[in-house]
């Protein structure tokens, strides 16, 4: 058993909109590059040429179907790493001491050095966050970047996790949930940012901002404001057109595009 | 015991280094920050400076550090020892190598530099590899255009003077309603991603317009799961909408179209002047005067008699064309499988985001007529289409179709809209002819591809045969921009319509997935004659990785990574210009190779150079450059007018135009890998008839005058080809062919139903199949990458719920798939986002067995499967026995999409092998690693 800290000074993660996310898992990537050469033991892949490569990665994209009563089926891409939970169930399970939570910031991390690689965390997990690392036997999970986030050799506005640095459709966001006035907190607040199964109590400190709603123009019983016609045939639109025309002598340049 | 949180290093060292360059890991380029340590390369990031992904990567971009490390790597050049298709090649030196082409070349330069095809395919230098081969003298070459989009770049530039992608983007800023029109995941990368991210964070609109519902259509807020093939007719649907009810942008129409030309009714050429500029009624005089006029309104209801004629405008033929009812939405909803509803929704939100959220900006301006305007005014709907839409046999005229809806709405080169990048806008009329002059030992008569403007143009020979080994130019494809790399082989095989001695290609994976017809192609690759030559007598390959096609040469010349060589991205060639500005990159050795391979230009450089090829020796048969970085700092195309706009001059203080500046590289290192000079503002908008626009475009050395145009909503040079058919001229197409270019060149543009629906049975073949590339992987070469294959190993085909539960398929089934060319055997999927009558799967995912140093059992290899093998490259024969490419009849472009296959449940084939399986390719690499622990700084 490993205690959490009864507080934490700040809540820094991730606020990831599902909205935008084209599913491209450049964070994905980018995740692998800078956590290999990073923090602890370098991600390992097996069989990376082979049959069934299987590599260790801290954040992966899920694609998922959804089908709405009478409409059409649609597409959300949804990228999965650690929550940080404040309510860790995998910091509590840990018998070593090896999963903590920090109390200056909330990071949920692994120190490799005293982690068994029992998996009891990563069984814990509600989210399947965490990937035992097959090569060293430790155990890899989101670092949230925390040797970026405060790295002083890294210009200042590079100082986020490398997922929120490179994410192309700015769909993830990096900040302090303890603070309101913070910029996840008020996408949070703006967009009705939401809790991952939040019936477990887990209380992750990550949140997803839900897809806007699609297809509207699918929905029969909604009138539409269809456009009006000013002609149906050839001539009728260049009679039309020549009302247009002569109505502004001289000075076609009025017209704005047909009202 | 209170537990004790670790001390851990929170600001531990980066890199020794971050060296800029330019990202190769698909055709986006963009800025990458390589970060190094001890040398080596350890993490690569998005460049924030760079103006194509200002600091974001995709994970390609990222994926770049297992694409240097790959095993895949070719290590020095070979020269085949077994026979064609085995593997089987000993490692000789580059001395060897180089003796051995050019022991094959010169003769051919000497005697027939025609019998030498030199095709290039994911090359980004094309400029340099067309200057090359025009310096050969053989008229056989073109780039993998013809089979990726020339639909897209050729109706653009044919049209307005500028496609997507390279040659302009939305205005991200500003549009609020965003529609794409099949796009498939990618095309270009990350642009289009920061760009959506954008419109809908400011809570702007996308319509996605695809049958199947990923990446991008999947964020989209209204899905059109169209009908392949049928985009034409939607999007002629909502023209029909948009001038029934008069909302289209007349002002707009007037001033800077050819919608008030004047079609002469016998000829249905437009009515010009003396020097050919074409003539309009002034809506306030009633005067015939030319189109560029100080003052003139043209008129565009006007007729205008003359000679016993009346001549009428472009404009009215357009009404009478879109306003007939074969395009009302009621008419072509069953068709397209898009509601009527839908269709007048979206025409209606088309117009009323153009008109009535209209806008201006205060930024003066001065039109090519002369005359002052005070401000710009916005029309904030932007469109981008891709291969979805132009992979057709119908698709140049629906490219074609989509810029005349963009038009009509007025919502090119305006605020809020669709705006050119440099050195975009080019009208046709700046743009080369093609050219095919032969002659012994000499430079071809210019550079081979270019837009013909009518029947003189076109590459054939005095007994109308082609000129070309691609039939480019010909009138199977008269418009043929790019040229029809996916026809070289089989034309070469067939000895049709000549035979050539040797094949020469680069980074085009011809044996496997760049090609319709695999097993065929294969086939011609190692088909012997009579005396057991091969038919296909000669191959030169040059490829970085051990790719299917390694296979199929003779002798192979090594090419390097990206982050090992010099490249120039240049304003000559395909630039990364944003619409703000110009501006071109370099690719600089960021690490040295560790293997004996050289980049490809400059292995060209060398074989010119012992070749004596003029253009790269001087009179006294001296080399001019040494390699590829000496040629992009000192090669002048005019003078002053190098591969590189920036830096120029002995000082490198000028821009554009400017003498050679020995240090140019030196001075793009610095400044990150690229250079940018921004349009002023006033010049931003309204580019092809902005005066500020146009001075500044001739300073920068894109035009050598200022060249305003009208956009060609009526295409002449379409109806050239027309009236050829009809029976005018000199030259006309041959009699198979007479009824189809009279049909398909029609100078205003329709919708045909695409040649496969109408060629086979579509009750025994009713289901669409086509593919897409997924956004990990568009247009990177190779899924051998160590990371990349982890995200997208297998490519199931993907079935709609309708035909899963009619054939009663379950989760792990297999599929056998027929077309009337072939049938493979494959492992399905459901995904309910999909047109109910499509089925698809991921391209290029599926790879031979031995290649890219891949397991023989690897997923890839196993189940994975290329949808190639049901396309032939030849449309079936008709009554006269005569076939013709599976290709659009305009420009060649491959028709991948047209595809037409049935489905039955199969049981799983042995080992659950893919079908058709090939037997393996024995590696010259070897196989990669069992496991990775990559981590080069300790």
């Amino acid at each position: 058993m490993t205690d959490l800290p009864t507080s934490t000074e700040k809540k820094l993660g991730l606020v990831i909109d599902l909205d935008t996310c084209v599913g491209c898992h450049a964070c994905v990537i980018s995740c692998k590059g800078w956590n290999t050469e990073n923090y602890g033991a370098p991600l390992s892949d097996q069989r990376p040429y082979g049959e069934e490569p299987m590599g260790t990665f801290l954040n992966r994209v899920h694609s998922y179907e959804v089908k709405p009563e009478g409409g059409a089926a649609q597409t959300v891409h949804f990228p999965k790493s650690c929550l940080h939970c404040e309510n860790a169930p995998c910091v509590t399970v840990c018998p070593t001491g090896a999963s903590y939570k920090r109390k200056e910031d909330g990071i949920v991390l692994v120190n490799e050095s005293s982690c068994i690689g029992c998996g009891l965390c990563a069984w814990a997990c509600p989210y399947g966050a965490r990937e035992l690392d097959q090569a060293e036997g430790v155990m890899k999970k989101c670092t949230l970047c925390v040797d970026r986030i405060y790295n002083e050799n890294l210009p200042e506005v590079d100082r986020v996790p490398a997922c929120v640095r490179t994410c192309p459709a700015g769909a993830r966001h990096f900040g302090d949930f303890a603070d309101p006035e913070s910029n996840v907190s008020k996408l949070t607040a703006e967009r009705g940012g939401m809790d991952l199964m939040p019936e477990l109590n887990t209380a992750p400190v990550n949140k997803y901002l839900p897809p806007r709603l699609k297809d509207s123009w699918d929905d029969e019983s909604v009138l539409a404001p269809f456009l009006e016609p000013v002609a149906e045939e050839t001539q009728g639109f260049m009679g039309w057109l020549d009302k247009q025309l002569s109505r502004l002598p001289g000075d076609v340049k009025q017209t704005e595009g047909a009202e | 015991m209170t537990f004790q949180q670790p001390k851990i290093d929170t600001s531990p060292k980066v890199s020794d280094e971050i060296r800029k360059t330019t990202c190769y890991m698909c055709a986006c380029r963009c800025g990458i920050n390589v970060h190094m340590k001890d040398g080596k390369v350890a993490y690569i990031e998005g460049n924030r400076d760079h103006p194509v992904n200002q600091g974001v990567l995709c994970a390609k971009g990222s994926a770049g550090i297992m694409q240097v490390n790959a095993p895949s790597r070719l290590k020095a050049p070979m020269k085949r020892v077994g026979p064609r298709g085995s593997g089987e090649f000993e490692e000789i030196s580059w001395e060897e190598a180089l003796d051995m082409a050019v022991a094959r070349l010169k003769p051919l330069r000497d005697n027939a530099p025609e019998k030498l095809a030199f095709f290039t395919g994911r090359d980004q230098s094309q400029s340099f590899t067309g200057f090359w081969a025009q310096n050969f003298g053989t008229p056989n070459f073109a780039a993998h255009g013809g089979f990726c989009s020339v639909n897209m770049a050729a109706g653009g530039i044919y049209t307005m003077g500028g496609a997507f992608w390279e040659f302009g983007q939305p205005d991200w800023d500003r549009a609020k309603l965003f529609m794409i029109f099949g796009v498939a995941e990618d095309h270009d990368s990350n642009p289009i991603k920061m760009g959506i991210g954008k419109i809908k964070g400011r809570g702007g609109k996308v319509i996605g317009v695809n049958p199947v519902r990923s990446g991008y259509n999947a964020v989209a807020d209204e899905w059109v799961g169209i009908t392949p093939g049928t985009d034409g007719l939607f999007i002629l649907s909502l023209v029909h909408e948009l001038m029934k009810a008069g909302k289209i942008d007349l002002e707009y129409l007037a001033q800077f179209t050819n919608a008030p030309g004047l079609i002469d009714p016998e000829t249905g050429l437009l009515l010009r002047n003396a020097d050919d500029k074409v003539m309009v009624v002034d809506s306030v005089t009633g005067d015939l005067v030319p189109f560029d006029q100080k003052g003139a309104r043209p008129n565009l209801g006007a007729t205008y008699k003359a000679d016993g004629k009346t001549y009428t405008t472009v404009m009215a033929k357009m009404a009478e064309k879109y306003l007939d009812p074969q395009y009302a939405p009621e008419n072509v909803a069953e068709k397209t499988g898009v509601s009527a509803k839908k269709i007048k929704t979206i025409a209606a939100e088309l117009a009323r985001v153009a008109f009535e959220e209209s806008f201006t900006l205060d930024h003066a301006w001065t039109d090519f007529r002369g005359d002052k305007h005070d401000k710009m005014i916005g029309r904030p709907v932007a469109m981008h289409a891709m291969r979805g839409i132009s992979a057709h046999s119908n698709g140049f005229q629906t490219c074609r179709a989509l810029h005349v809806l963009q038009i009509v709405l007025g919502t090119v080169e305006v605020p809020g809209g669709f705006r050119f990048k440099p050195p975009y806008p080019k009208p046709i009329e700046q743009h080369p002819k093609p050219h095919g002059k032969v002659s012994k030992s000499a430079p071809l008569d210019g550079p081979h591809l270019g837009f013909t403007r009518g029947p003189e143009d076109l590459m054939l020979k005095e007994d109308g045969s082609p000129i070309r080994i691609d039939k480019a130019f010909t009138w199977e494809n008269p418009m043929s921009s790019h040229g029809l790399m996916h026809m070289v082989i089989s034309n070469a095989h067939a000895g049709d319509p000549y035979k050539i001695d040797t094949l020469f290609m680069y980074m085009a994976n011809m044996s496997w997935n760049s090609s319709m017809n695999t097993r065929g192609v294969i086939e011609m690759l190692t088909d012997k004659d009579e005396n057991g030559d091969y038919v296909i007598p000669y191959l030169i390959y040059s490829d970085a990785y051990s790719s299917e096609m390694v296979a199929y040469a003779d002798l192979i010349l090594p090419d390097t990574t990206y982050l090992e060589r010099h490249d120039c991205i240049s304003l000559l060639d395909r630039p990364i210009c944003e619409a703000d500005a110009a501006a071109d990159a370099i690719r600089w050795p960021v690490i040295e190779p560790d293997r004996d391979v050289r980049g490809f230009q400059s292995t060209l450089i060398h074989l010119a150079n012992r070749l004596g090829m003029q253009g790269f020796v001087n009179e006294d048969g001296s080399a001019k450059w040494k390699d590829y970085a000496d040629y992009i700092v000192n090669h002048e195309r005019k003078p002053g007018i190098g591969p590189l706009a920036g830096f120029r001059g002995k000082d490198g203080d000028k821009v554009g135009r400017g003498e050679v500046n020995p240090d140019q590289l030196d001075r793009y290192i610095e400044n990150g890998g690229f250079f940018v000079e921004h349009i002023p503002e006033g010049a931003d908008y309204y580019k092809p008839w902005n005066s500020a626009y146009q001075d500044w475009a001739v300073g920068m050395g894109i035009y050598d005058a200022p060249s305003p145009y009208l956009f060609q909503l009526y295409s002449e040079p379409m109806r050239k080809f027309q009236r050829a058919a009809e029976g005018h001229g000199d030259r006309q197409p041959p009699e198979n062919l007479r009824e189809r270019v009279k049909y398909v060149m029609d100078p205003l543009p329709f919708w045909y139903e695409p040649f496969e629906d109408t060629a086979v049975d579509l009750d025994e073949y009713p289901i669409h199949a086509l593919t897409q590339r997924p956004m990990a992987m568009y247009h990177s070469w190779g899924t051998q990458n160590a990371w990349l294959r982890q995200l997208h190993g297998t490519n199931p085909l993907y079935l709609p719920t309708k035909l899963w539960e009619k054939y009663g398929f379950k989760e792990g089934d297999w599929a056998k798939v027929t077309s009337t060319h072939g049938t493979i055997t494959v492992p399905v999927a459901l995904q309910e986002a999909l047109n109910d009558n499509t089925v698809w799967t991921w391209n290029a995912i599926g790879k031979r067995k031995g290649a890219w140093a891949l397991d023989k059992d690897a997923p890839e290899a196993k189940q994975g499967f290329l949808l190639n093998h049901l396309i032939h490259e030849l449309l079936p024969a008709k009554g006269d026995g005569l076939r013709v490419a599976n290709s659009d009849p305009i420009t060649g472009q491959a028709a991948w999409f047209d595809l037409r296959v049935k489905i039955e449940k199969a049981d799983a084939p042995a080992g659950e092998q893919s079908q058709p399986a090939f037997p393996e390719i024995k590696s010259p690499v070897g196989q990669g690693p069992d496991h990775l622990e990559w981590k080069v700084g300790k």
